[in-house]
């Protein structure tokens, strides 16, 4: 395959919030090659779970979507039936909190094997082996025996790998990975993060990968695509995101971030705060309100995802502030 | 989310009947009992009657406690004890049947109703909201007089006017069920709509359908008797608790109200062991999932 795996364009979501309807997504676009890792960073409320939704098609029910999602180079919001389980097989995602997604009781085995029995017609038996063989691919040793415990006998760690090695199982080109250390606790999140990174890169898989953590996207993906106010203002390779970023929310998410070199009294701080999409202000920059160099056209019109140096940034001056973003806010 | 951590997940498997039975306390146990014996007499009654139920001795007409016969003799001279324990299937396959059939019934509506939402809800939930509008007896008499009558008739009627409470509250539950997390991430697995629906939604209903079933077989019970009782079910000679409360409700004005409150006395403590032992099982459903 020579386009993109996955190809986001133009997407726009709503959602019916008490009678009336609520942007939550605003022109959202971006792309993932095969075999590619993006990172998709953001506030809380920023968009990017609810993007994550939109490509499995697990919206809420009413929702009402603009723009396209192609997979394979396939409309995914065009399938139904047999052909949407098709395209649900390919992708796989996990979730943040991976105690709420899976069915309490029900044992791991169970859980795990379901889908291949139903969807690949495997015998017990064998889905059951390469259950086994996944969970140790994920870490986990005794295999045999975890297949027969509940969720609720696994630490949630334990859990988190349980749920990779199940998405792992049905060979998906994609995996959705929304937020999937933020629940567990921080020596576990680096274990499992290890795992997830390498197995991915193991079985050549593209991934989306949500965080809040813009350095734990720069380690592990390609790209990284930030995300203020349901709308995508800036993709970029990971590794120039942080010197180099080209849009002043990226500028001033990293210089809000502590810096193990310096010490400061206070950290700094972005002056206002996020917006939720619904609440941006109509026909302008979202982020103009808190923006160190908004300037007077930037409240005029909503800038367009531009091409420059290599990335995409929705900022109307992004060429007149390279080279000035990092050091004004440094 | 340990919420919907069913009790002794682990472990025991074999003896959890036994262990959620435990939990009903002694009120429930005892009810459990009472059920247990009324089940018994339903499938051995015919063997354990002492004496022909069926065979009547008009000079014997109620004739009190004698020896051997515990309960007396009813108005027709037959043996009370005989016909109570030969009613018993009767009077429990008729609940059964309409538990059966309105648990059933309405437990696909509700499923599939929070399943597919949209126009099936509001379809079936507004032809829900027609049938509420018809009394179980007065759907059973109708019944009666198009198919004549008879325990079938008064069963499938009651479970037509009993289905409506069922799937309504069945629905409530699918719904939120639906709602959970992980059935979204069984669909983003690829799992059908089916098998969500079949191998987990329901299943993680059971404790509510276990429950509601229990209750419902009493209401079922305590309507079927009134329905033999009007003479609209089972049909006399053959025995059934109703049908005695009905055939012998002479003797209560006569100065001999045994055969009758013998009969009275097998519904009300089977329908009050019911509704115990279903107030525990949903007090203990509702529980787990708080």
């Amino acid at each position: 395959m020579t386009g993109p795996l996955l190809d986001v364009r133009g997407l726009s979501v709503r959602l019916p919030v008490r009678g009336s309807m609520r942007t939550v997504l605003n022109d959202v676009s971006l792309a993932i090659r095969p075999g590619e890792a993006l990172g998709l960073v953001g506030e809380s409320g920023s968009g990017k779970s609810m993007t994550a939704r939109a490509i499995g098609r697990l919206l809420p029910r009413g929702a009402e979507t603009e723009g396209t999602v192609r997979f394979g180079g396939r409309d995914v919001g065009a399938l139904a039936g047999a052909d949407l389980r098709r395209l649900r097989g390919q992708v796989a995602m996990i979730f943040q909190d991976p105690r709420a997604h899976v069915n309490p009781v029900r044992r791991v085995g169970d859980f795990m094997t379901e889908a291949l029995r139903a969807n690949q017609g495997l015998s017990a038996a064998e889905a059951r082996r390469r259950a086994a063989g996944m969970l140790a691919q994920v870490g986990i040793d005794d295999g045999e025996r975890r297949l027969r415990q509940y969720p609720h006998e696994l630490s949630g760690g334990m859990l988190q790998r349980v749920m990779i090695a199940a998405a792992l199982l049905t060979e998906p080109l994609l995996l959705l990975a929304d937020e999937p250390t933020t629940a567990l606790d921080v020596t576990t999140q680096a274990e499992v993060m290890a795992i997830l990174d390498q197995l991915r890169r193991e079985f050549g898989l593209a991934m989306l990968f949500i965080t809040h953590d813009l350095e734990l996207a720069a380690a592990i993906c390609d790209r990284t695509a930030v995300m203020y106010a349901g709308q995508v203002v800036e993709i970029r390779t990971s590794a120039l995101l942080h010197d180099d970023p080209l849009h002043p929310y990226t500028a001033a998410l990293a210089a809000a971030r502590p810096d193990i070199t310096q010490t400061r009294a206070r950290l700094r701080a972005i002056p206002g705060r996020p917006l939720s999409a619904f609440e941006a202000p109509p026909g302008q920059c979202a982020f103009a309100p808190r923006c160190p160099h908004a300037a007077d056209g930037c409240r005029e019109q909503v800038p367009a995802l531009a091409e420059l140096d290599g990335g995409v940034s929705r900022c109307a001056r992004a060429t007149e502030l390279r080279g000035v973003l990092e050091v004004a806010d440094a | 989310m340990s919420a919907a951590i069913p009790l002794g997940a682990g472990a025991a498997r074999r003896s959890r009947p036994v262990a959620l039975l435990r939990q009903t306390g002694a009120a429930g146990m005892a009810s459990a009992a009472v059920i247990a014996a009324a089940t018994f007499a339903a499938i051995f009654g015919p063997l354990l009657a002492p004496y022909n139920p069926d065979l009547p001795n008009l000079s014997l007409a109620w004739v009190g406690p004698v020896g051997g016969h515990l309960l007396g003799y009813d108005f027709q001279g037959r043996d009370v004890l005989s016909r109570l324990l030969a009613g018993a299937i009767s009077s429990m396959a008729g609940p059964l049947a309409v538990v059966i059939l309105s648990m059933s019934a309405g437990a696909v509506l509700a499923v599939a109703s929070a399943w597919r939402r949209g126009a099936t809800d509001a379809v079936v939930s507004s032809g829900l909201d027609i049938l509420f509008a018809f009394p179980g007896i007065l759907l059973a008499v109708l019944a009666a007089t198009v198919f004549g009558a008879g325990l079938i008739a008064a069963a499938i009627a009651l479970s037509v006017a009993y289905m409506p409470y069922v799937a309504r509250v069945l629905r409530g539950s699918a719904l939120k069920e639906r709602g959970q997390p992980y059935v979204a991430a069984l669909e983003v697995q690829g799992a059908s709509g089916m098998s969500i629906c079949l191998r987990h939604i329901v299943p993680n209903m059971m404790p509510l359908i276990v429950a509601q079933a229990t209750i419902m077989f009493g209401w079922a019970m305590v309507d079927l008797a009134a329905i033999s009782f009007l003479g609209l079910g089972v049909q006399p000679p053959t025995p059934n608790w109703g049908v005695m409360i009905s055939e012998n409700e002479v003797g209560v004005l006569q100065g001999y109200p045994l055969p009758a409150i013998a009969a009275g006395v097998c519904i009300v403590a089977v329908v009050i062991a019911f509704n115990i032992l279903g107030e525990r099982l949903y007090e203990r459903a509702q529980a787990a999932r708080s």
